[in-house]
């Protein structure tokens, strides 16, 4: 069981991903392509538990309402320069009032951390570097100049 | 000037400590080259032909004294005790050592400096009119503003892997000294019917291989929304931009690509969502900002008859008209010290010039210091009855030549010297021309001209808005210069046309001369080399340059 990172904490998480876009799996508890999801909603959710991931030129707003019915959204990172992910995680958290969990996969990495929280992360599957050590980096700033989930005034607000 | 409080202190120096420690994990094997790329990038170090270089950010291009003297001393310890000033007013270091660059970053926390965020696909450090605050043309500061953009901009988790570099600038005056046309977003400050400040936001300027000037997509912002607006335009870039390809990332392929009004569309739904929230500017947070920027305790002087000042020297006269200019506040003078002395690469600046100038910036002035896109400096208050004797000082600090805005002033990027993407060198064709053209009555009588020089189409030297606009390109692997007519910067900004085929080192001051010839011919009474370029059009420095 692999671990992941959930609420800075380590945790051992039984979600996998299934990136084939055109074949269902056999069981639930995978996290999806949106493109297998639009096209079989019914069957996907007829196998259990389901959650869905976006590549980084799927925006969120493909989603829709249909946001509401995961308890987990994913967004993957095919490279860490790749920022768009960024966007779609404040998106799905200030514009779609996503509440579940929200989790960077793929290339993403451990100097990311702090920002990809601030941008509305909670969970981790963190592939390239040690997950232990990983956890200092949400703590590499304890103040920031913009808002963001967590803290929702900007610093000249507070100031 | 703005100060640190202690909000500002503790990030900058966690900012330090983080960059220490992915350094050494680095060190340690524990990063990769490719990861630690956007790392250390956006902590001004990048890896050049010779070794890292090393960029330090000069928000808005404003320094004190004591800064100066930190530069100084950085350069000496830790470099070959001198450093260079860029085309976005930063300060750059030749050759420091990687695993020097957390002291350094340490001792530049020390006097409220840091390189954030100078390199990489991230938003740069905002620019603005070197003379902001003391332009006697100036509608308002811009560094308030600047500063607000600094702080909105430093670490913002959503922006820190943009497609591309994103360079914002702002100019409050009428007429811009700030590039603002050639800017992923250029601001200019302007007072509404009412007498209100607002903003006319432009948007896809750029300079590099595919030069492009803004589009005008907000003609009247208001100042509180002005970061939900910045937010709006950088979010629809981050998603939307190009990828792929590198070359076509930056805004401008974007705003090409779907039409500025396409563009605007986007931003303004995006605009929608956060308009008036949280991110909107409060009343006392502009305040804040331009609490740090009133004017200092300028003494009640008359103005003094510049034309009788002029009398006491003909160099001193010539210095006067070219390497001053006016400023707001009675019995003062705004002064440019010209980085461009001849042998010596445009913007390079010692040790030694730094700590003297910073002597000058507190006995001529209140201890800032400017720097410029022109890669020059400025002392900005100086007392018009004192300039005399600061021209005597500046003299002998090699940096009172008397070229500001003429063919000698050229802006030129590293170059082949030292930059690994070069086609060509450029610092020698900036030496080589500045040596033809020593006759200073000469280049007098030549009036306003820019000189731009590009090492490569990266234009970092700005070539493509130069009214003489020099490239290096590679003929068959041999260095060529490809020269081009007509370019400018302002509002009324536009991009040069190309002469023709590409000439060999050599034969650069030769045409430079033709081109000069031809325009001294065919101008009219006044007329500057632009106007005349503008007028006549590009045939007859073409038959002239190839005859
Ligand atoms: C020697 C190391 C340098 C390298 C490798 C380098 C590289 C580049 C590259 C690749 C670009 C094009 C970016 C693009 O169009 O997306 C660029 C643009 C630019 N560089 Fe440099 N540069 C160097 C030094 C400098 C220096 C010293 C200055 C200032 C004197 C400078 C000023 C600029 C400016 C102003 C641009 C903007 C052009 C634009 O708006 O597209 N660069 N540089
Ligand atoms: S213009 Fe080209 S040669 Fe000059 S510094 Fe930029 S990348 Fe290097």
């Amino acid at each position: 069981m692999p671990n992941i990172i959930k609420d800075q904490q380590i945790c051992d998480d039984n979600w996998q991903v299934w990136r084939d876009a055109e074949t269902l799996p056999e069981t639930g508890g995978y996290i999806v392509p949106l493109a297998l999801w639009q096209s079989n909603k019914d069957a996907l959710k007829a196998l259990g538990d389901v959650a869905v991931f976006l590549a980084s030129d799927e925006s969120p707003k493909a989603l829709g309402a249909d946001i509401a019915e995961f308890e987990l959204i994913a967004v993957d990172f095919p490279k860490f320069a790749d920022g768009r992910g960024f966007s779609y995680g404040r998106e799905l958290r200030e514009q779609f009032a996503y509440k579940g969990e929200l989790r960077a996969i793929g290339d993403f990495m451990r100097d990311q951390l702090y920002f990809l929280s601030r941008c509305g992360f909670n969970s981790f599957a963190l592939e390239n570097s040690d997950i232990e050590e990983s956890l200092a980096s949400f703590k590499d700033f304890s103040e920031s100049y913009q808002p963001s989930i967590d803290q929702r005034l900007p610093l000249f607000r507070r100031r | 000037m703005y100060t640190y409080d202690h909000f500002d202190r503790q990030i900058v120096s966690q900012r330090v400590a983080q960059f220490r420690d992915q350094t050494l994990r680095y060190l340690d094997g524990k990063i990769t080259d490719e990861q630690f790329l956007p790392l250390r990038l956006q902590n001004g170090l990048y890896i050049q032909r010779l070794a890292p270089m090393m960029r330090i950010a000069v928000p808005y291009g404003t320094l004190n004294a004591t800064q100066l003297r930190k530069l100084a001393h950085i350069t000496r310890k830790y470099d070959k005790g001198y450093a260079h000033i860029s085309t976005r007013q930063n300060v750059q270091l030749n050759w420091p050592k990687l695993e020097e660059v957390p002291d350094i970053l340490a001792e530049l926390l020390e006097v409220e400096m840091h390189a954030v965020q100078t390199s990489g696909n991230c938003i740069r450090n905002t620019t603005a009119d070197q003379f902001s605050g003391v332009a006697a043309d100036e509608v308002e500061d811009a560094r308030p503003y600047c500063e607000i953009i600094r702080q909105w901009s430093t670490f913002h988790p959503e922006f820190a892997f943009l497609p591309r570099k994103f360079k914002i600038a702002v100019c409050g005056s009428e007429s811009d000294r700030a590039a603002i046309m050639m800017h992923d977003i250029g601001l200019q400050i302007v007072h509404d019917a009412d007498g209100n400040t607002a903003f006319k936001v432009f948007v896809g300027g750029g300079l590099g291989r595919t030069p492009v000037i803004g589009s005008l997509i907000h003609e009247s912002l208001e100042p509180k929304h002005l970061l939900t607006y910045l937010e709006a335009i950088l979010r629809v870039y981050n998603q939307l931009g190009r990828r792929d390809n590198k070359f076509k990332a930056r805004i401008k392929i974007l705003v090409r690509a779907m039409g500025a009004d396409t563009f605007k569309a986007e931003v303004e739904k995006e605009w929608a969502h956060i308009k008036d929230g949280e991110l909107s500017l409060t009343t006392d947070e502009i305040n804040r900002a331009k609490s740090f920027f009133v004017p200092p305790n300028y003494a009640a002087l008359p103005q003094q008859d510049m034309q009788a000042l002029a009398l006491e020297s003909a160099d001193f006269a010539r210095w006067l008209q070219h390497n001053t200019h006016e400023h707001k506040v009675s019995g003062y003078r705004i002064v440019t010290l010209a980085l461009k002395t001849v042998g010596v690469a445009p913007g390079d600046i010692t040790a030694e010039q730094f700590e003297a100038v910073a002597d000058l910036s507190e006995r001529y002035g209140f201890g800032e210091i400017r720097s410029t896109h022109q890669q020059n400096l400025v002392l900005p208050d100086v007392k018009q009855a004192d300039l005399f004797a600061l021209w005597k000082e500046l003299v002998e600090l090699e940096v009172a030549s008397p070229t500001v805005g003429t063919l000698n002033d050229i802006i030129c990027c590293p170059g082949g010297d030292f930059c690994s993407l070069a086609n060509a060198k450029s610092i020698p064709i900036a030496e080589a021309i500045q040596r033809r053209f020593d006759d200073i009555d000469y280049v007098y009588d030549l009036g306003e001209i820019e000189l731009n020089i590009s090492g490569c189409m990266n234009a970092c030297g700005h070539h493509h808005i130069g009214n003489i606009g020099i490239l290096g390109v590679d003929k068959k692997g041999q260095e060529f210069y490809q020269v081009s007519l007509g370019g400018s910067q302002g509002l009324d900004a536009s991009l040069g046309s190309i002469l023709g085929p590409s000439f060999a080192q050599t034969e650069v001051p030769d045409v430079i001369e033709k081109v000069l010839e031809t325009y001294v011919n065919l101008r009219q009474p006044e007329e500057r080399f632009l106007d005349t370029f503008r007028r006549v059009g590009i045939d007859p420095f073409k038959e002239r340059a190839y005859a």
